[in-house]
């Protein structure tokens, strides 16, 4: 039961706030309580993976291969732990205030609905549930991002579900196709059944179709277009809900099914995802320094930081994925905190565009410094986590004799390092334009959007201060991704006979 | 009948993928349109398209005589996802154009303000 509650939550929690009388007060704090409650089963799913191992629930008691199967292993349960953080920070951003129109049409529910698609991507053991779960987070994100009026808005919007529609229907296509080879969609059931029957030629079209699926959703290289072309509109707090967890739940999903259905590491689909993944950093990083607004470089930044969560997967080695694993972690915490700072200055300038920006840090320097700590985090600034994340999915590179590969990821980590010193200088260092009102500098910026912002940098130092205890984590995590037998064995039981096709 | 269905699964994803390609809303939208149907069909047809019962499985009767039921459930699935999807892009297109009076994805342009 435990399980299911990460997703009946958030779906109890929207339907009151559609009950609750609209623009009131009360749907804030409906939200955020909601959101806690998440956060509190998070936490205890966590600790009982941690305790007894892959925790599963077969809905509706449904033996595994027939019915629907929530399943949480150590990384189904560190993405869960995360979600609800950021749920916790998204909602809680809402006391500053949120557009009064956006609120009447339901922004509070929405995130909820959201939060509770990504939870069911991250636990569901079926693949065709993975679709459905994809398709539930995608319409709350499009109805998310499309509660404006202005065009690029409007334009933004569309790119995004175009763009993401047509990943939904390469994915439906390669599960019909998977379940016509295999005649299950259990995932385990998948993993343990169908290695047997495949055919080389549709199993190189499979896996091509799933990368093309999740890369699309991940924003890997060539396919990241729609993303860097619509993060930059929606106010900060649904930026930094989309930014930090969808592209996640791609990566997330491309891991899962990759680990369990293609576990031939000499697989070709490897060897293209480890170019990609590479171009993927260049690219990003190259496109962020072009930028001259702060949530478009951060878009540039977060297409560019997947290549790390992804290249452990393409060396397929347990250091390397638990690398990437807690790579994928420290950047959903610093990429949604650095959309949650773009709100500064969207409340103070009215805008994130670099050349009306600055002297932040001469009217408020404590602000200025909070920023500092996940933008140099982002950069992978000893001694912070994004210094650790890097070092987890370097050192493995350079164990492996990789060292082309190495040398990219680090030039990127330099570009890193430029881009972010770069946005911290013209967002907070120089001097305000001359343009810039002055009662817009000198308004101070209250408690209720610093508070999230504080929430999660508090989070990411956690994160830097108890490095070893969460890497050691997320290396088990990866061992327990790469031992697929446990989790055949946790979810069919050993006796469970072969479904009957 | 396989071929047929194969066919046809094949030319609406070639189409789909043609419309998804130009530059009117409307075009996008009836390319996804066609898009999902395509992969419905594609679904029914590598799941293997047999004469037979429906599975309403009487005791003692061999499973070969009835018709595998879970490729048609995932297509009822697939359709009403599609139709709340479609639905909404329809609505979003309506708000395109009544905001810009044009439907060409190029115009609608940069903010003005």
């Amino acid at each position: 039961m435990l399980l299911a509650l990460p997703i009946l939550l958030p779906l109890l929690t929207a339907i009151v706030l559609h009950l609750l009388p609209q623009r009131s007060r009360l749907l804030r704090l409906v939200a955020f309580a909601g959101s806690l409650l998440v956060l509190g089963t998070a936490a205890s799913i966590f600790a009982r993976v941690q305790q007894a191992g892959i925790l599963v629930l077969q809905v509706g008691s449904w033996p595994a291969p027939f019915g629907i199967t929530l399943v949480a292993d150590l990384f189904s349960a560190l993405m869960i732990a995360m979600v609800s953080v950021i749920g916790v920070a998204v909602t809680g951003s809402s006391f500053a205030g949120v557009d009064p129109r956006r609120e009447a049409l339901g922004y509070h529910s929405l995130i909820q609905v959201v939060l509770m698609g990504v939870a069911g991507a991250f636990l569901t053991g079926d693949i065709f549930n993975l679709y459905v779960w994809f398709e539930v987070l995608l319409i709350g994100s499009f109805v998310l991002m499309s509660l404006h009026r202005t065009r690029a808005q409007l334009r933004a919007a569309f790119t995004y579900v175009g763009l993401n529609l047509l990943a939904s229907a390469f994915l439906l296509t390669a599960i019909g196709l998977l379940y016509g080879q295999a005649g299950t969609l259990n995932l385990a059931d998948l993993a343990r059944a169908w290695p047997g029957r495949r055919t080389p030629g549709l199993d190189a079209a499979l896996s091509m179709l799933f990368l093309t699926a999740f890369g699309i959703k991940a924003g890997l290289f060539p396919l990241f277009f729609w993303l860097p072309a619509s993060y930059h509109t929606p106010p900060a707090a649904v930026g930094a809900l989309l930014a930090g967890l969808l592209t996640k739940v791609g990566v997330y999903a491309m891991i899962r099914v990759f680990t369990l259905l293609f576990p031939d590491p000499n697989a070709s689909v490897y060897r293209v995802l480890l170019v990609l993944s590479a171009i993927t950093m260049v690219v990003g990083l190259i496109g962020a320094l072009a930028q001259r607004d702060f949530r478009r470089v951060l878009s540039f930044n977060l297409v560019g930081h997947i290549g790390f969560t992804t290249i452990g997967l393409a060396l397929w080695s347990p250091a390397a994925l638990g690398g990437s694993i807690l790579y994928v972690l420290h950047h959903m915490l610093v990429i949604s905190t650095l959309f949650l700072v773009s709100g500064l200055f969207l409340r103070q300038r009215r805008t994130t565009d670099l050349n009306a920006l600055g002297g932040l840090y001469r009217s408020q320097p404590a602000v200025a410094c909070l920023a500092l700590i996940p933008l140099f985090s982002l950069a992978g600034v000893p001694p912070l986590s994004g210094f650790v994340a890097k070092v987890g999915v370097i050192t493995p590179m350079l164990g492996g004799g990789q060292y082309l590969l190495a040398a990219v990821a680090l030039c990127v980590s330099l570009l890193t390092v430029l881009s972010m010193a770069r946005l911290w200088e013209e967002a907070f260092w120089k001097p305000a334009p001359v343009a810039s009102s002055a009662s817009a500098l000198h308004s101070r910026l209250a408690l209720p959007i610093l508070a999230p912002i504080a929430f999660l940098v508090g989070l990411t130092l956690a994160l830097t201060v108890f490095a070893g205890p969460v890497s050691s984590v997320t290396m088990r995590a990866a061992g327990q991704l790469l031992d697929r037998n446990t989790y055949i064995r946790a979810i069919l039981g050993e006796e469970v006979p072969r479904a009957a096709r | 009948m396989e071929l047929l269905l194969a066919v046809v699964a094949g030319v609406l994803y070639a189409a789909g993928l043609y419309l998804m390609l130009r530059r009117r809303l409307a075009q996008l939208i009836i390319g996804l349109i066609l898009l999902s149907n395509g992969s419905n069909i594609l679904i029914l047809s590598a799941a293997g398209v047999t004469r037979a019962k429906p599975p309403l499985i009487t005791e003692g009767l061999p499973l070969e005589q009835f018709a595998d039921p879970v490729p048609q459930s995932l297509i009822l699935t697939a359709i009403v996802i599609g139709f709340g999807v479609l639905a909404f892009s329809l609505v979003l297109a309506h708000r395109v154009h009544q905001s810009t009076g044009s439907d060409d994805i190029d115009t609608i342009g940069p903010d003005r303000a």
